[in-house]
């Protein structure tokens, strides 16, 4: 199995790194020819107009989108604005996944922040929380269609959801030590 | 379920969600939109870009808070703004109107010629500059969540930037190389705290995001950076002194991203307009030298 890390800007080397502790073969992906033969692809934190100018400016919009079609992508935080169809407000979009997100939901920087979760899908996710880094995080206001709510905060605000083989996460897995996302993610993919 | 904010986790977390990208100098609201629609990843809002700044001379303080306030308003991505060195009180200011990062910078005149401000007191994070090694790691022992390499501000002359990213990369090469019964001296000598050194040793890597910064003008001079090393760009000048800052500004985003891939960076480098027209640093008498700021 081999894995994708979308590197136009962001957290990518993180996220790659993490499938490497894992034994995963990832390659760093900028242009559309790089994503022959991968089978799943993670989209990274970072700005996500960033990535859309970029991903738009490079012709990878088609290309990434035929990918999710068929195989596994998991957006963190900007990746998972990307994926979404609607981000309330004008910008290069995949429009993958039939979620609604706000972006900055939670405030500025000043408000970003950790909380432990109880994610009772993860290995042992019943016994050990989950760790989870939010900054400067959308939230996914709806899920419609075939998404559905994978996670959500104690207050009810939806922060994961999955569509198939896709999945996004406001937070920050690639953030901590505990690769748990990642094996979840890698099971989507095989 | 407790929620922590203003960990010390999530400051330098916001800086490694800007890598990979550029961080640009914006004056007015229209220049913010510019850089947002040129795929900036995060704007430094200021009443004059370094170039202006020492063309003026006189006293440079943090900008208006309305200033900020309004570029705030105007975009999506992150905000930035400068306070003076030691100035902890403009940096309140800053905190209280919510700007994303503070940049305690050298480029606005010093309030302090011996400290510079205790930054984990805040819940906004901070970015400082760094000529070498020694200097990044008393900055994060104070309690910056960010670094960039200093260059020489204001100039569109990237040697200074070049000479402090080879300087802080080569320490650390130095560092991973050398037994480990040398680190306390190699601490002393550069008098930075031996945790910090210890840590960079083992991460291999300054153990925050580090950017570079003072002097950047072009697409090659982005590309370049990356290349040495550093984990995105920051423009000041480079942009809105050019003859056309939005070609610009889209065209080093692409060099940032694409700073291995020749073809592309000589793709996004043609045709650009005029760049600034820059200053050569060593016409530059020393006592004018921004970078030496710092202490």
């Amino acid at each position: 199995m081999e894995i994708g890390v979308l590197a136009l800007q962001g957290d990518f080397i993180e996220h790659y790194k993490v499938l490497q502790s894992l034994g995963v073969a990832a390659r760093i992906v900028k242009l559309p020819a790089q994503l022959e033969g991968l089978d799943g692809l993670i989209i990274p934190g970072g700005e996500s107009t960033t990535i859309g100018k970029l991903a738009v400016a490079y012709d990878l919009m088609g290309p990434l989108r035929e990918f999710g079609r068929q195989k596994a992508i998991w957006g963190t935080c900007a990746g998972a604005i990307f994926l979404s169809k609607d981000a309330q407000r004008d910008q290069p979009l995949l429009n993958l996944m039939e979620i609604e997100v706000e972006r900055n939901a939670f405030g500025r920087q000043v408000d970003s922040f950790e909380i432990d979760l109880s994610v009772p899908f993860l290995e042992d996710g019943g016994d050990v929380p989950y760790h989870a880094v939010f900054i400067r995080a959308p939230i996914i206001s709806r899920v419609f269609g075939q998404a559905e709510v994978l996670l959500d905060l104690p207050d009810g605000r939806i922060v994961a959801a999955q569509q198939g083989k896709l999945l996004a996460t406001s937070f920050h897995p690639e953030l901590t030590s505990d690769a748990r996302f990642h094996q979840y993610f890698l099971e989507l993919a095989a | 379920m407790e929620q922590q904010v203003a960990t010390f986790n999530v400051k330098k977390g916001l800086a490694q969600m800007l890598k990979g990208g550029v961080i640009m100098d914006v004056v007015t609201v229209d220049h913010a939109k510019i850089a947002e629609d040129a795929g900036a990843v995060a704007v430094m809002a200021l009443e004059r870009v370094p170039a202006d700044i020492r063309a003026d001379g006189g006293v440079a303080r943090m900008s208006d808070p309305e200033l900020i306030m309004k570029i705030m308003e105007s975009v999506s991505i992150p905000v930035m703004a400068k306070c003076r060195i030691g100035h902890f009180v403009e940096a309140q200011i800053l905190e209280a109107i919510g700007v994303d990062y503070i940049d305690e910078s050298e480029v606005l005149t010093p309030a302090d010629e011996s400290h510079h401000i205790f930054k984990h007191d805040f819940k906004v994070p901070f970015v400082c500059g760094c000529r070498n090694l020694g200097e990044a790691l008393r900055r994060i022992g104070e309690g910056a969540a960010m670094i960039r390499t200093k260059g020489e501000a204001g100039t569109g002359d990237v040697v200074e930037a070049v000479r402090h990213a080879r300087t802080v990369l080569g320490e650390i090469r130095k560092l991973q190389n050398m037994p480990e019964d040398e680190l306390m001296t190699f601490a002393k000598e550069i008098g930075a705290p031996y945790a910090l050194v210890k840590e960079t040793r083992e991460l291999g890597r300054m153990p925050v995001v580090n950017f570079a910064a003072g002097g950047i003008a072009t697409p090659a001079d982005a590309a370049l950076m990356m290349q040495l090393g550093v984990d995105g760009v920051f423009v000041g000048s480079g942009i809105f002194k050019s003859g056309d800052p939005a070609k610009r500004a889209n065209a080093i985003v692409k060099a940032t991203t694409h700073y291995n891939d020749p073809a592309i960076l000589a793709e996004v480098s043609r045709n650009l307009g005029e760049p600034m027209v820059g200053r050569q640093i060593s016409s530059i008498p020393e006592g004018e030298l921004i970078a030496q700021r710092g202490w």
